[in-house]
């Protein structure tokens, strides 16, 4: 028999406010040491009573747009209560009556993923385990963090379409300035079920809690259906719904240890918040402030002249497409700014193992405008560009402390060609035995000299009439 | 710790022991913050201070502010000859101080004042800012002021009342004035019926007393019934056991607070700490507000509450559309004899049958003479001018 499998997902992303969702400690820019952003508000302190970040309610509407939801403008925060160290009130605000965002969906290829909601809520602390001394410690760093959670409906029938899903989640997320989608900061809860094709009946699901890495997500769904479909067909074992993790040392998943079958969460709406109505007039605005979405990037990107392929790269990450719009808009012409960044800058970070494109737009504009200028040649530019990410160093200090100027004056070059021509007499002898490759190694010297300096072909020249002088 | 016996300081102010002052011990008259010091003060408190009023001190308060009139607390039950006494209504009774900010979160302020005679005002849900209060009941607790007459308790509510940003249910208005000169000669005063019924011969003798000072002014007085006191004592009791409980969580013995000595794991960390530092009263709210939050009873204790709550505001409004205020009891007695510890819960609940409508309503209530006036939201001028009125 043919099984497929039918999978929910539960994403939570960190939004990009400046300040936590109930206080205004720092938000997702994560600090350095323990407990270093953590006021009385987020510490659970008795007398702190929280005030809605109006901010992040703008991005869940935001990204409800974005997954064309319906967007609920009557709103509720509500309490979420259950007993943990990381949770410091016992209860986590979240949505739980009216969540802000319902019924939307993404296009993944032809395939339609149902949108069930998107809510607001807070972030847990952490927990640090010291084995050595079997202590647990708590950071609160992370507390009343604001999150959304998107809901999806058990639309996905293979791993390929989870993975495309989350991609472009992230992409369009980063895109619309709603979250950084940092390593670790989207964090999925993937609930999977089996059930012979053409069934409409659900099968027994599991849960596998909190994973954020695509791969391990893949991997972890594989895992699932063949875990799901030996139970099925060969009675390997009883499947029983429950909540699983994924162990990527020993590749596979484990029931996580649960005492409460089914926990009561005693949800009840928060007495201390306000619905939150989010009249027309509010609506509109955020509307109006959505940014163009990767698609209708990559469009404009195609309409200016660059490739299909390299517009879809460009558009792809909010990082090289900013870089993109920003460098254009400082007067650089369009293809020549994608294949500086497509080319040069994506080298520079795949060689420094950079996931994103951070240098100063204005100082790759700079480098582009000096080398199409002929100020410095692109063997130079490309110099610069490297001392850029490693040392975010001044693009025309570097330029003159190395002497990257292509337009030195010829008699400098000519100079240095006739003292290496001096300093090379075999490979002279050589040349002019007719061994016309030894040219190759004398022009070598005198780039080495010229630390690169100096229009290649000027030089040539002026070596070739030096040596057959 | 600053406590009442320590306090002798006329013309200052008095703070009962679930508001904040900046590090100084608040104890909420539990074990479990026996040694908790508060990094902020309360807004209230701050706005005092601001104004020029000095902080005389702490003053005891039943664990959470949950009980009748402070018994119930670890540190200090108060009594004088052998009657329970608030700690704050009994200070500014005997002049050592010139007023106390309480927590009206179940009536225990009104209580107090009415069994010390002495006056208390619970101001409009919303305009004084509850930043800094031991929260237990979000939804209807509010910062209030026991003072000696109408015109202290003006003039301290005038200084603490007003819109804080830190609230996110402080109503929007800077300032409020409030008078104690509205003409009550031209007001009408209803009695709550079921609640005069309710109470014990002594309160009624005081009741019609108050009301015949009352018709000598030349106010109208009538007797109406409500049709909702018990509805709404039911309805709070949920509504204010299930925030009580949501609220008391955060005490886990992990952060700050009492901690078990002994433990083996996270759990009896949690049962042991809340188990050992917390009183019956207290536990007893806890169990009766964790089931009505039960997700089987939802629907039918909490949700429908919050409904009541709404009938209950719309009752009161109508009421208060034909009179300035409602005059009732603030409690069964006038006076209480310490009673068994395990008698706590239903004792307090069958005293709030009298303080539940503007615990629920959020509407204002003052006790004055012994006896509770209650009007429309925002008209604490009503009940300050007629608390004054009946002064000399």
């Amino acid at each position: 028999m043919k099984y497929e499998l039918v999978i929910g997902l539960e994403t939570h992303v960190e939004l990009s406010t400046d300040s936590k969702l109930f206080c205004s400690c720092g938000g997702h820019s994560s600090p350095k040491e323990p407990n270093d952003c953590v006021c009385p508000a987020c510490s659970g302190m008795p007398g702190m009573l929280p005030v809605t970040n109006k901010h992040a309610i703008e991005l869940a509407v935001k990204a409800g747009f974005m997954l064309n939801c319906k967007i609920n403008q009557y709103t509720t925060f509500d309490k979420k209560s259950y007993y943990y160290p990381d949770l410091p009130c016992a209860y986590q605000i979240t949505q739980w009556f009216h969540p802000i965002c319902v019924d939307g969906s993404v296009q993944i290829g032809e395939r339609t993923i149902g949108i069930k909601q998107i809510h607001v809520e807070e972030d847990a602390g952490k927990l640090v385990h010291d084995e050595a001394t079997n202590t647990s410690f708590v950071d609160f760093n992370r507390t009343s963090v604001p999150l959304i959670e998107i809901v999806s409906r058990p639309d996905f029938r293979s791993s390929d379409e989870v993975i495309a899903y989350l991609k472009k989640l992230k992409s369009s997320l980063q895109f619309a300035g709603i979250s950084e989608c940092e390593e670790g900061a989207m964090r999925c809860d993937v609930n999977i079920s089996v059930r012979p094709e053409g069934s409409n009946e659900l099968g027994v699901r599991s849960e596998i809690k909190n994973m954020s890495s695509l791969s391990e997500i893949k991997d972890a769904i594989e895992f699932e259906k063949v875990r799901h479909v030996d139970a099925i067909e060969r009675h390997t074992e009883m499947l029983v719904q429950e909540t699983r993790r994924w162990d990527d040392v020993k590749r596979r998943t484990f029931p996580m240890r649960n005492k409460e079958t089914a926990a009561d969460y005693r949800y009840f709406p928060d007495p201390n918040l306000m619905p939150i109505v989010i009249d027309d007039e509010w609506l509109a605005e955020i509307k109006a402030s959505m940014p163009a979405t990767a698609e209708e990037k990559s469009g404009y990107y195609e309409e200016m002249g660059i490739a299909a392929k390299e517009a879809a790269v460009l558009s792809s990450d909010r990082k090289l497409s900013d870089m993109f719009d920003d460098v254009v808009a400082m007067g650089r012409s369009p293809k020549t700014v994608a294949s500086w960044i497509l080319t040069e800058c994506m080298g520079q970070m795949k060689r420094l193992e950079l996931t994103s494109l951070d240098i100063e737009p204005a100082k790759l504009a700079r480098i582009i405008e000096l080398v199409e200028d002929g100020e410095i040649t692109r063997a130079a530019g490309k110099k610069v560009l490297s001392a850029v990410f490693e040392n975010n160093v001044d693009v025309d200090k570097f330029c003159e402390e190395n002497n990257l100027n292509a337009k030195i004056d010829n008699s400098f070059i000519l100079e240095t060609v006739r003292r290496v021509i001096g300093e090379n007499d075999k490979a002279v002898a050589d040349y002019k035995s007719g061994k016309v490759k030894a040219m190759q190694s004398i022009f070598g010297c005198i780039m080495k000299e010229l630390k690169g300096n100096g229009d290649p072909a000027v030089i040539r020249s002026l070596l070739e009439k030096e040596l057959n002088a | 710790m600053i406590y009442i016996n320590e306090i002798n300081a006329a013309g200052k102010i008095a703070v009962d022991d679930t508001i904040l002052v900046k590090d100084v011990p608040a104890t909420a008259g539990s074990k479990m913050l026996e040694n908790f010091k508060p990094l902020f003060s309360a807004e209230a408190v701050e706005r005092l201070e601001k104004a020029g009023y000095a902080v005389a001190g702490k003053t005891n308060v039943g664990e959470f502010g949950l009980d009748l009139m402070g018994e119930t607390s670890y540190f200090a039950p108060e009594t004088e000859n052998g009657s329970l006494v608030g700690a704050a209504a009994s200070l500014v009774a005997s002049g050592k101080v010139k007023a106390a900010l309480n927590v009206d979160l179940n009536g225990a302020p009104r209580r107090a004042a009415a069994v010390s005679c002495v006056d208390f005002i619970k101001p409009t849900y919303g305009t004084v800012s509850r930043y800094g209060i031991i929260a237990c009941a979000c939804s209807g607790e509010q910062i209030g002021v026991t003072a000696k007459n109408a015109d202290d308790a003006k003039e301290i509510l005038s200084v603490i009342a007003g819109h804080d940003s830190k609230d996110g249910t402080s109503l929007p208005a800077e300032k409020y004035e409030y008078s104690t000169e509205e003409n009550v000669a031209e007001m009408k005063i209803c009695i709550a019926k079921e609640l005069y019924d309710a109470a014990s011969a002594e309160v009624k003798a005081k009741i019609d007393g108050f009301a015949e000072s009352l018709k000598k002014l030349g106010a109208k007085v009538e007797e109406v019934s409500l049709g909702m006191a018990e509805q709404a004592k039911t309805a709070w009791q949920i509504l204010m056991s299930a925030e009580t409980t949501n609220n008391l969580s955060r005490f886990d013995g992990v952060k700050y607070g009492y901690r078990t000595p002994e433990y083996k794991n996270i759990d009896e960390l949690y049962v042991k700490s809340r188990s050992e530092s917390m009183g019956f009263l207290a536990k007893a709210t806890i169990i009766y507000g964790s089931d009505v939050l039960a997700k089987a009873k939802y629907e039918k204790c909490y949700d429908k509450s919050l409904r009541i709550r709404r009938i209950v505001c719309d009752k009161a409004r109508e009421i208060l559309a034909d009179y300035d205020a409602i005059l009732a009891p603030a409690c069964s007695q006038v006076s209480y004899k310490p009673y068994d510890t395990a008698d706590a819960f239903e004792k307090v609940y069958e005293e709030s049958l009298f303080t539940a409508i503007p615990s629920i309503t959020g509407m204002p209530a003052m006790v004055t003479k012994g006896v509770q006036l209650i009007a429309d939201s925002y008209k604490e001028s009503v009940l300050l001018s007629i608390a004054k009125s009946v002064e000399v």
